[in-house]
């Protein structure tokens, strides 16, 4: 007699990076696209068939004249964006932040940002935030980007920041790179004294025990271990450091100079992010100091439900709290 | 708008739409191709070197848009009612060169500085070193795309700029170049005229035999872009075709097939070995320029 076979408890569909029960924000960056947009007529956006995927479906939606669809072409896409920009309008191009960097490199290098021009491209799914595997995975879009020259990246941790960073976009004069995070976005920095500035690191919580420096969702989970921590005794500091170019050192090197055991927790692979910013930065400064690293490994990584992988791979808070423990044990 | 096909299958329609450009026009265009390939031999004496092959053989293209066809005005590369003429293939910046000197952008002395350190006119064209050198080119299949963005950016504009791309047959081989098609179709651009010289040569030998396009109209036809193929190197053909292009904001881009021949004017270049990079030795530069001249005699 046959018996059925025991049903799968995890799906790839579960996707939100939200904790249960978190106040979360739907679509901040196509909302603060839109609002700014209102007043801004200079502002345009395209998509390369991705729109509903990376919240430009609002912006598409409240200006339906200033959106251009682009097809699944992301060549064409980024360098549609680059001649809006040569003819003074402000572009934010989007799509999956796989298919800007891995497919679309040399139109964003040359097209974009040798002329220095003012696209803001804004890439969803950065680091592990999908079960779809490595093609959608972008854990590597850091690497990737950070040797461009003139380039800003931004990692943001919450809706909070998105919605912050998207003026500031605008403002910058040269090209900038978002790592979006989609549809509904915890509302995390609203609780902090804090808000966004284009090339600063902002300490959000002060801790004599352990230092967090960290950027993207890696900030909402490192306040989370941080007030978790506390029952344990262990004081932590939190430092959210959103633009991981240019690197705001010199905050980070006042931090580090405290003494403190240095964690460093980031969305991104382990080469060329933000833990290798920091130990390249602190080490060319003459102060080079030993770091611990939260970050996802140099392999492709797993598919499977978003919190199963969280897990898998150190980035949910309770594997945070777990090396922490065990770094100051 | 008439859609002339394969030019072997032209010379009806071609003789009708003759009327149109004057012998005064045609001479004065002539001159100015003159000037170009004059330019591009004494750059390319300079540096010893350079693309002069594809300068020559690009050059009556040149004069024609940079004579006739785009809006400029005379040494103001930044005058805002320009059309935009984007340089894809920016190995061809030698023949840029020579037709930004003919609109005032460039002067004829810093012709003399080409390819040199520090000169404002390096071998590949870069858009922050030369006034009128509206994109960065060398890596191929890039300007297309540009001229998407820029012509979308007109059209939200309102303004009836064109842009002209030249692009070379060698950059069909890059996917890039067909998003680029795809979307001016999609998106209706009247704006963008695209100009391919079709010299039938690449890096790596004969576009033939490095990676066939063929039939290149009926590839740009399917992708919903108007096609006029012309002897590239017929002053009055190329007129024709650039007459007849529609207004700004009609809603099809159209593409110009300009059939040209490497070393164009010289005729010992043009029978030449065919090369990417032609080389010619010193004792030639003048037999080059006293060729140029006698050709542009008749």
């Amino acid at each position: 007699m046959n018996t059925p076979a025991p049903r799968l408890t995890t799906s790839a569909m579960i996707a939100s990076i939200a904790e249960e029960g978190q106040a979360t924000r739907k679509a901040p960056f196509g909302q603060a696209l839109a609002d700014l947009a209102d007043g801004r007529t200079d502002i345009v956006g395209l998509s390369a068939d991705l729109a509903k995927y990376t919240d430009m479906h609002i912006f598409r939606d409240r200006h339906p004249d200033r959106f251009f669809q682009m097809g699944m072409a992301e060549q064409v896409l980024l360098g549609a964006a680059a001649g809006m920009a040569e003819e003074g309008l402000v572009p934010f191009a989007s799509t999956y932040s796989v298919f800007a960097t891995r497919r679309a490199y040399d139109f964003l290098a040359l097209d974009i940002a040798e002329p220095n021009l003012n696209v803001n491209i804004v890439g969803a799914l950065p680091g592990l935030t999908t079960g779809y595997g490595p093609s959608h995975q972008a854990t590597e879009d850091i690497a990737i980007l950070r040797g461009i020259p003139g380039l800003v990246i931004i990692d943001p941790c919450d809706a909070v920041d998105i919605e912050q960073a998207v003026p500031a976009m605008v403002a910058h004069p040269g090209p900038t790179y978002l790592r979006l995070l989609r549809g509904a976005v915890p509302v995390v920095l609203d609780e902090y004294d804090y808000t966004f500035e284009m090339g600063k690191a902002k300490l959000l919580r002060d801790g004599g025990d352990v230092l967090f420096i960290s950027s993207g969702l890696m900030t909402m989970r490192a306040l989370e271990a941080a007030r978790r921590l506390e029952a344990d005794r262990i004081n932590v500091a939190v430092l959210h450091s959103p633009t991981i170019k240019p690197l705001d050192l010199a905050t980070i090197a006042t931090e580090v100079a405290k003494g403190r055991p240095v964690v460093v927790l980031e969305n991104h692979s382990i080469v060329g992010g933000l833990t290798e910013a920091i130990a390249s930065g602190l080490a060319l400064r003459k102060t080079p100091v030993p770091l611990h690293s939260i970050s996802l490994p140099d392999a492709f990584l797993d598919a499977g439900a978003l919190p199963t992988l969280h897990d898998r791979y150190g980035l949910s808070v309770t594997k945070v709290m777990e090396r922490v423990k065990g770094i100051l044990a | 708008m008439g859609i002339l096909s394969e030019p072997s299958q032209n010379a009806t329609t071609d003789l009708l739409q003759l009327t149109s450009v004057s012998d005064e026009l045609e001479a004065e265009i002539r001159q100015v191709a003159t000037r170009i390939r004059r330019r591009v031999l004494k750059m390319g004496e300079v540096q010893g070197q350079g693309y002069v092959g594809q300068g020559l053989g690009f050059a009556d293209a040149l004069a024609v848009v940079y004579g006739y066809a785009a809006r400029s005005r005379t040494g103001q590369p930044e005058w805002d009612g320009r059309d935009r003429v984007l340089l894809s293939i920016g190995h061809y910046a030698i023949a840029l060169y020579a037709a930004l000197a003919e609109v005032g952008y460039v002067a004829e002395d810093d012709l003399e500085t080409y390819g040199m350190d520090d000169s404002r006119l390096p071998m590949s064209g870069m858009a922050s070193y030369t006034p009128g050198m509206e994109i960065s080119g060398g890596s191929l299949g890039h300007g297309l795309g540009i001229g998407v963005g820029i012509g979308l950016a007109f059209r939200t504009q309102r303004k009836d700029n064109r842009i002209f791309a030249l692009v070379s047959d060698g950059e069909l081989n890059e996917g890039s170049t067909w998003e680029a098609a795809a979307a001016a179709a999609h998106h209706r651009l009247g704006n963008l005229v695209a100009v391919v010289d079709m010299n039938g040569l690449q890096a790596d030998g004969p576009t033939r035999d490095v990676l066939g396009m063929g039939p290149v109209d009926a590839k740009w036809r399917a992708f919903g872009w108007d096609v006029h193929h012309v002897d590239g190197n017929n002053i009055r053909a190329l007129l024709e075709a650039f007459s007849a292009l529609p207004a700004a904001d009609s809603d099809r881009p159209t593409v110009i097939l300009c059939d040209t021949v490497v070393g164009k004017g010289v005729p010992f270049l043009e029978s030449r070995e065919r090369n990417h990079f032609m080389r010619i030795d010193q004792h030639e530069w003048a037999l080059a320029n006293i060729a140029l001249a006698e050709g542009s005699q008749v």
